[in-house]
This record gives structure tokens, sequence and C-alpha cells, in this order.
């Protein structure tokens, strides 16, 4: 039975979104792994380039959905995260020779760190004052990286240049492609972490808290912990994300991580489906590629060509790729049944 | 560095071409993105974002190769301009870059504009090995063949803009006390730079205050007051236009009068004297290399005036105060200048020789006496410019024009 189904047929007061429909089914999940898999054998390196930013984006995303549809806390400030994580790569690469691989995870570990110390003052804040108070943080950042006292390390305003690496064992792969599947499987490992999280004891606290606070913290759950616990994952995924963005891109500076970086990440989410993990990868193709279709309509009108292109998705489907998702399933199973 | 090593060898390889490749012209040599009917080329440009008034620049040049090939083209080849936005992003402008490379599949990728941007890009382009031409920022680093040989600026550096007046000050006032205010970013840092190294040893006894301001701030007024405080009788403003245009004005304001001296990027008449107010601007110092298309004394200028049929014909309703558009015509032309001279041979080493050999070209919209002059150990192809003083409602150019040239560590 698949997921979609599920949703149609349960009950609607039980939760907003079942856990269960938080995933693809089982068939669907494996024809697009098959899919990300395959695809780059036949496309050209520009093309591997964009679906390497396409996973990272789409993990940024990723992080976002498990803070706001899990957890159900606003943050308009991914995009400072995604410059830590994307600074400590940078300079662990360039200026300690640290290989890059493991400089993810330390990236990930600190942005845990911040997002886990950011929490702690937005417990006291919900709603539209959390996500101005990420906001913030999101403004704030650019100019924090161009401060003086840390140029030494960040480069200031002139940025970094991040040494792209080669396919290890010799390979015979572009780097390119490399940073494909490399990026591929890091992106599989943390969206089963992320499922699983979600699944777990930590999650359902999570979705607790989301539904109903007091209802939530009646039953138990520790509200201020899991609230701040939430923050940390999410940071610390951006931060991975970021991490390998740096390595794709070969550059970090911080024009890269504007608010605008941060808008960007939370309209793939609407977009994706709030709360809809798989949903994420479509947000990132959304964020990525719609820009350059709205560029290829009209070059003046390009921000106009976007927000109309974006209102008409809000505003037939408003659930976002989970909706279309689902009306897909609905479909091919009155096709069945016929 | 194996990179180095590389690129030390390529440029090696690029020489040793240029010396033997003097017959080559009689038959046709095409690398990726040129053929018998079509040169490609790409460019990148904030059209989206914070800085999108520089979009006007890729917009004239867009316009300018429409013109082109109106006349025919260039040797009978039309050129293909495909320029796209990067919204002033670094990540953007690789995604862009690498989409104008790999899937436009263009000869060269010119006057990409911005630091970030270009810093963002150039190793990629040089390990491709493809022209990133005449880019469209003046920091110091464009200028080196040795470690890039396929990255070449075009305007005046800013550090050497800041040489000029630090050799101006020593000449003229070698015992002024001197304020600098500068934007607190790489743009106001290389002029700083330039201008203690252009002071030498003098430096840390002529410069009595350095006052730094961020570009999100909406006023200057503040640090102009505390300037005026350390009373020095020189202020040098490295700032963009609308922080230079509030300091003229706040300046006269407080009835101070110090000699002040402006960066050549807020020397538009229309949008930095005027708002400033021309009655306060008087006796204001800066340098040029271009002439102000809403300048008057250019009215009868014959390059001005083909640059203002240009625009009538290719642009209309396009403001002409607006300097990016003599900035994007002058870019312009120094690449079709270029890609003539390659004739038939067109291939990214022959466009990289063309380019590092210009002799004395004047684009239109250059002053009297500035020219074009690259080599192999010189990819600064405009350096030179000339002082001018603000008198009446206009620039007054005096004394020589001053060669800037600097070489890069």
């Amino acid at each position: 039975m698949s997921a979609a189904e599920e949703v149609v047929t349960e009950a609607p007061a039980v939760e907003a979104v079942p856990k269960r429909a938080m995933t693809l089914g089982y068939g669907t999940s494996l024809v697009v792994l098959a899919a990300l898999i395959l695809t780059p054998l036949f496309v050209k390196n520009f093309i591997i380039f964009q679906m390497t930013m396409l996973l990272i984006y789409g993990l940024a995303v990723l992080a976002l959905n498990i803070l706001t549809g899990g957890s159900g806390q606003f943050s308009l400030g991914q995009s400072a995260f995604y410059a830590i994580g994307a600074y400590t790569t940078a300079i662990l690469m360039e200026h300690f020779n640290v290989n890059y691989a493991l400089t993810l995870p330390v990236a990930g570990v600190i942005c845990f760190a911040a997002g886990f110390l950011f929490g702690q003052p937005a417990l006291r804040l919900s709603g539209v004052y959390l996500a101005l108070a990420t906001f913030a943080l999101a403004t704030a950042m650019p100019q924090l990286l161009k401060l003086g006292f840390f140029e030494h390390w960040t480069g200031g305003v002139q940025g970094l240049v991040v040494t792209k690496p080669d396919a290890p064992f010799g390979l015979p792969l572009s780097q390119d492609m490399w940073l494909y599947y490399f990026t591929l499987a890091i992106t599989i490992g943390i969206y089963i972490a992320s499922v699983n999280l979600l699944r777990s004891r930590s999650g359902r606290a999570f979705m607790a808290i989301r539904d109903n606070e007091i209802a939530a913290s009646a039953m138990g759950v520790d509200v201020s912990l899991y609230k701040t616990l939430a923050f940390g994952v999410s940071a610390g995924i951006t931060g991975v994300a970021g991490g390998l963005g740096a390595i794709a891109v070969q550059f970090v500076a911080p024009d890269g991580y504007t608010i605008t970086l941060a808008i960007s990440l939370f309209l793939g989410m609407v977009v994706g489906g709030v709360g809809w993990l798989p949903g994420s990868i479509v947000g990132s193709a959304f964020i990525i590629f719609v820009p350059n279709i709205a560029e290829g309509i009209s070059k003046g009108l390009s921000g106009a060509v976007f927000g109309v292109l974006l209102f008409l998705v809000i505003f037939l489907v408003p659930h976002g790729a989970r909706q279309v998702a689902l009306i897909a399933q609905q479909l091919a199973a009155k096709l069945k049944k016929n | 560095m194996p990179f180095k090593l590389r690129t030390a060898v390529l440029s090696a390889a690029v020489i040793a071409f240029a010396a033997t490749s003097g017959s080559a012209f009689a038959q046709k040599k095409y690398d990726t993105g040129a053929s018998d009917t079509e040169i490609k080329i790409g460019n990148i440009i904030p059209y989206s974002g914070p800085a999108s008034a520089y979009g006007a620049i890729g917009k004239t040049e867009e316009a300018y190769f429409r013109m082109i090939n109106d006349q025919g083209g260039i040797n009978g080849r039309k050129i293909n301009f495909i320029t796209y936005d990067d919204a002033y992003s670094p990540p953007k402008a690789v995604e862009q870059v690498r989409k104008l490379v790999e899937s436009d599949e263009v000869l060269v990728v010119f006057n990409p504009l911005g630091t970030p941007s270009n810093t963002a890009i150039q190793k990629y382009l040089n390990s491709k090995k493809i022209p990133q031409l005449f880019v469209a920022t003046g920091a110091t680093k464009w200028n080196d063949p040795k470690n890039f040989p396929w990255t070449m600026g075009w305007q005046p550096s800013y550090q050497s803009e800041a040489h000029i007046y630090a050799k101006w000050l020593m000449k003229e006032k070698p015992d002024a006390k001197v304020a600098i205010l500068y934007q607190n970013d790489d743009f106001g840092k290389d002029y700083l730079k330039g201008t203690k190294d252009g002071l030498g040893a003098k430096a840390s006894s002529m410069i009595t205050l350095e006052e730094s301001y961020e570009v999100s701030e909406p006023s200057i007024d503040g640090h102009i007051v505390k300037i005026k405080a350390a009373n020095p009788d020189v202020l040098l403003i490295y700032a963009t236009p609308k922080f230079a245009a509030q300091t003229i004005k706040k300046t006269a304001e407080l009835g101070w009068k110090p000699l002040q001296i402006v960066t050549n990027v807020s020397i538009s008449v229309g949008s930095v004297m005027q708002p400033a107010g021309f009655e306060n601007g008087q006796g204001v110092l800066s340098a040029a290399y271009a002439k102000d298309g809403s300048d008057p004394q250019w009215a009868n200028d014959p390059g001005m005036k083909k640059w203002n049929e240009f625009l009538d014909k290719y642009m209309p309703g396009a403001d002409k105060t607006d300097s990016a558009l003599v900035y994007g015509y002058g870019a312009a032309q120094t690449l079709a200048k270029v890609l003539q001279t390659c004739g038939d041979d067109l291939t990214r080493a022959n466009v990289m020789k063309q380019a590092a050999s210009l002799k004395d070209f004047v684009p239109d919209t250059l002053l009297p006496g500035v020219k074009i002059n690259t080599s192999v150990t010189d990819f600064a192809p405009v350096s030179q410019l000339q002082m001018m003083r603000f008198k009446g409602q206009k620039w007054e150019l005096f004394g020589e024009i001053i060669s800037g040239d600097i070489p890069t560590d």
C-alpha cells in the first residue's frame, strides 16, 4: 500500500502530516534513486554540476523541512548556517590542508552547536517573531564574515578559493562526476537518517510540539530540549550542505550567503511541500531552475516572471509537490480500478 | 603547487605559439564557439539583485554587438552575444559561466562583472584555457599573466588610480594632513593600499585619519563630522556614488573647505555632482580615463557623437547620464577590435594573443590621449588617467596623461 493512499483513507484528525506520509513509497524511491544514479552517465559535466547543486540545495531544504515541517519552528536564517558550514570546509581545506571529506563532519558539528546555541534564546519566541530573529542572523552573517578580526582566515570580502578534489583511487571519473556521486551518497545517508529521526521517539516529540506545545509538555515531552535539538539538527545538516556547496562551487565569499539564499531555501521548502521530505528535492529544483526559465522568458523582467510562476504554484497547488504527488497517486489508483 | 606549474607551462606555450603563428593567417582555424558564420561570446552580469544597476553595461554591450551585426559582423561573422544574470552571487556566477562554456560553448567569456564573481570563475576558466577577457572590476589582481594567462582586466585598477593621487599630493602639497574616507570592502581597501604605497615613507606622517564606513549605512554624515574634528586639509573620498555625493554636500554644509579628491567611480556629473550641488563641488579633484556622457564639453567630440548615435538607434530612451553606457560601449569596442585582428584564426589562444598585443588602440569613449596598450607581461589594457578639477557644471582636465601601471606582486 502506498503512502499517499493512506493519507486519503486515514481520518484527517489524527495528524497534520502522518509520519509515514513523510516518505515516498518503496517502488517510487527506487525509481528516483536509479534516475539519480544513472542520469550523470549520459549528460554533460555542466548538467552534472547542476545536479550536484540540486542535491546540495535539496539537503539544505530538507534541513529546514525537519525544523518547520517536523517541529513547527520557522527559520529565515538558514543561510547563516550554510555560510558557517561553507567557511568551515573552505578554511580547513585551504589553511589546514584537511581532506575535503573530513571537513564535512566538522562543518556539521560546528553548525549543530551554533544552531543548538541559537535555539536557546529562540525558545522564547515563536511564529513570526522567531522568523524575524532568524532573519536577523541571516542579515548579520555576511558582515560578520567581512570583519577584520576574522579576515586572516576568511579572506574578508575577497573570499577563499577552494581546490576541487579529484576522484580517489585513480577512478576514471571526472571531478564533477566524482563530486556528484560523493554528494549523492551523503544526501542518501542524511535522507535516510532524517526519515528515521522523524519516525523515532524524538521525531514524535518534534511533531507533538508542532501540533500542540501544551499537550506535548503534558505528555512529558521536554519542550525546550526538543525545540533546540530540532534547531541543532537542522543547522547541522545545513552546515554539511554548505560545506559541499563550497567544494562544488570552489569558492566562498560573503556575497554568496546573503538573505536571498535563506529566502530561496524557505521558498524551496514551501514549493516542495512543508513536512514532506522527498519534496525537498523538488523545491531545490524550483529554486535552481525556475529563475533560469524566468530569465529565458524575459531578461529585464526576470524577477517579475519568477514572481508570476511562484504565484501560480502557490495558487494552484498550495501544498506544493506533495499535493502533485498525491493527485498523481489518486489518478494511478483510479486507472488501476478501471 | 601543481596548478601554478601547469599555468606556467601554459603561458610558455602561449608565448611560443605567439612567436610561431605569424603565418597562420592564411588558413581558417577555429576553437569551440567560432565558425565561418558566427562567433559566440559569453557574458555574466547582475541583472537582478543589489547590484542590478550594472545590468546597463550588459544591455549596452548586447546593443553594441547588434549594431556590429547590422553592419555585417566582424570579418563576415555575426556576433552571438549570450549574457546571463548572476545576481552578483558567486555560486550563481559559477553556474552561469559553466553553462556558457559547457552548454552554449562560447569562444570567450567577456566582461564578467564584480570582483567576487570573477574570483569564483577565474580558476575554472584558466584550467579550461578559456579567455576571461576584459573583466569588469578594478581590483589589481587581474593583471597577473604569469599565474593566470587567460584572465585580463580592462579598466585602470583602483590601486593605480590611488597611486596617481598620492604622487600628485607629494608634488603639490607635500606638507598636507590627509584624511581618508573609504568604503569597508575590497574596493575601498584597494584605494587605501594604493594611497599608502604611493605615499611610501611619508604615508605615516601625512595620513592623519583613516575612516571607514559600511555600504549598508543610510547616511555618512557622522563620519564627516568626525573627520572634520581631526582638522585635516586634504580629504580623500574613496566612496561609491551615493556616499560621495553625501560627503561633498555635508562638507559644504559644515562650512569646511578641505581639498577634496573623489574616486573615479564617483565622478558622474548626473549622479554625483548634481545631487551634491554644483556650488558645493567646486574645486573637487579626481581623475578620469573615459568621457562623461552627461558632460557638455564632449557635445562635438567625434567619438561621443558616434556613441550618441548608437544610443539613439539601438537603445532609445536610455539614460545618457549613466556611466555604465559609456563603459559598456568602450569595453565592447575593445573586444570587437581584438576579434577583428584575430582574422580567420579564431582560436582561444589567438584571441588572448591579440588581446595582449593591442598597440595605442583608442575606443571612442576614452579621453583624448588615453590609449589601450597591452603586452604578454601587461594585462592591464587601460592604465592611464588624467587629473581633473570640477568647475562650474563640468570637469576640467588638467596636467598630463599619467600612467598608473603597477605590477602585481
